[in-house]
């Protein structure tokens, strides 16, 4: 239903206006690891972060290292409890494992079962979605055909090269055919023909609806495919908008616009 | 029930692509063929000794893939990071940790079926197969008796970080079991209070695993054991299975996963 609805409002400069519940949401969120030592105050990784991503989008989650933008995909996935605040996915609290139904997820560095073939982590993924029989098939072979993984398909994953098993992760976080993909920095490490292929994908699942949202620091990727951008540091919401207006407003490129958002003087950049 | 499955072929497929498992067999199966290729004049006890050394193999064998399969289960999955993609899909840890026992258990299981068989096999051969109905009940004892130990080394890795720590500790134990449980209440019985109670404690506390060992009854061609007997031993294992499962459950959903 919610990708339907996406379809319809693809491209649309008002979805946000439009009164269409958010796909996404955070609520006032604050994430505290421990102190490393005795006495030291908390390490606050997230601070009060109100976020909305809305059916459709392809909304790109920006900042330096050690921003919080891999916190905040933590509590989405529910790896991690928020100290204080909330976060839904669909309406539905992220403490829910339900709330993981309707959503595919890429981390950052290939994390798969390295005894298992293309085929077997695509099955395996499948069925925890409850998914099986000829439906599972059909999606295993449309989606081994759409990351080009076929003639690899029954070779065991530590026989693959690190392009090769990040889009065997795209595969995996495509298998329940998600309404929101989450994807944390999907080019990372990725030649340049890797990182095209994954742009390519991305851009495809923009034009079949689907609501993205991803970290990157590949500023210029992230300006070809996104409709929105929010850009964190220190765990703080900096900005938030869409990447034309920030571009137009600031009268400069996505990377020059992140420069001066987190402080850091563009001269030296230039 | 889907996800367990899905989560016990995984572990099950880990198995049989490792090579632990082959090493096992291969070795008891040439030690039990070479004892079984040595004539001693036809003599009883040669056969009986032949069983012993065979049935010994056949239990450390089938408690080191037990508990060696069990106790890196959770812990690979923290360390090689799959426990993200994993726990991103719609799956509780709870489902996690039963999972995990089920698929180990599992193929645990199918290794001692293999190992039984060849026992049986290499009896038949020498023209002493014994009571087939006891073999029967001896695996399928065995095998509810690996749910014990399943369970308690899956807790013990969400206490101990180190596999091969969690390993040598539930070798420990199965083994003091083993060995000591079914004398604990005569040690209790000899001994001061408050020790006497402490041991007496022990020996209600302990899973007694030494209950589902009957080699002694194979070796010696007894009758089989009354089925009552086994379905209450049955009943036992999953308790205790199950208070194994339960407390590892409540551990892991607490535990913060590795940032």
């Amino acid at each position: 239903m919610i990708g339907s609805c996406a379809f319809a409002l693809r491209g649309t400069k008002t979805a946000t206006q439009a009164g269409v519940e958010p796909i996404l949401r955070t609520e006032h969120l604050r994430v505290e690891y421990p102190a490393s030592r005795r006495g030291e105050p908390p390490k606050v990784a997230v601070k009060d972060l109100t976020l909305r991503v809305y059916p459709g989008e392809v909304f790109g989650f920006l900042g330096p290292n050690g921003a919080g933008k891999t916190t905040t995909m933590n509590v989405l996935l529910g790896f991690v409890r928020p100290t204080s605040g909330e976060a839904y996915l669909f309406g539905v609290n992220v403490k829910d494992p339900i709330a993981r139904q309707r959503i595919g997820y890429l981390p950052e560095l290939t994390y798969y079962y390295r005894f298992l073939t293309a085929e077997e982590i695509l099955r395996f993924y499948g069925r925890l979605f409850g998914l099986g029989g000829p439906e599972l098939d059909r999606r295993i072979e449309r989606l081994l055909k759409l990351v080009e993984l076929e003639p690899a398909r029954n070779r065991q994953l530590k026989h693959y090269s690190k392009g090769m098993q990040q889009r065997v992760g795209l595969a995996q976080a495509l298998i329940n055919d998600p309404d929101l993909l989450i994807l944390d920095e999907p080019t990372s490490g990725l030649d340049p023909i890797g990182r095209m292929k994954v742009r390519e994908i991305i851009q495809r699942l923009k034009n079949e609806g689907k609501t993205v949202f991803f970290s990157s620091h590949e500023l210029g990727e992230v300006e070809t495919v996104c409709d929105r951008v929010a850009i964190v540091h220190q765990g703080e919401l900096k900005v938030e908008g869409r990447v034309d207006e920030l571009v137009r407003s600031h009268q400069a490129n996505l990377e020059q616009v992140f420069l001066r958002i987190i402080g850091y003087p563009t001269s030296l950049a230039a | 029930m889907k996800t367990w499955f899905a989560l016990a072929g995984v572990v099950v497929r880990e198995l049989y692509r490792r090579k632990d498992f082959y090493v096992l067999f291969v070795l008891t199966a040439l030690i039990t063929l070479l004892l079984a290729s040595v004539d001693f004049f036809e003599d009883v006890r040669v056969v009986r000794y032949l069983r012993e050394v065979t049935l010994l193999l056949i239990w450390v064998s089938a408690l080191v893939i037990a508990v060696v399969t069990a106790a890196r289960q959770v812990p690979a999955e923290r360390e090689s990071r799959t426990i993200f993609p994993l726990l991103a899909k719609p799956v509780t840890r709870a489902q996690v940790v039963v999972g995990k026992f089920a698929g180990v258990w599992l193929a645990s299981g199918l290794a001692l079926a293999l190992f039984y068989g060849f026992y049986l096999l290499v009896g038949a051969l020498q023209g002493a197969p014994g009571s087939w109905t006891l073999g029967l009940q001896a695996f399928w004892l065995h095998w509810m008796m690996l749910a014990v130990v399943v369970s308690m080394a899956i807790l013990g890795s969400l206490i101990f970080s180190a596999p091969s720590v969690n390993s040598t500790i539930c070798f420990i134990v199965v083994a003091g079991i083993l060995l000591l449980a079914g004398h604990l209440n005569v040690i209790a019985a000899a001994q001061p209070d408050p020790w006497g109670s402490v041991v007496y404690g022990l020996y209600y506390a302990l899973p007694h695993l030494e209950l589902f060992d009957v080699r002694d009854l194979l070796i010696h061609e007894h009758p089989p054991v009354a089925w009552g007997a086994v379905g209450v031993a049955t009943l036992y294992a999953a308790v205790y299975a199950g208070i194994f499962l339960l407390g590892a459950w409540w551990i892991f959903r607490k535990k913060a996963l590795p940032t």
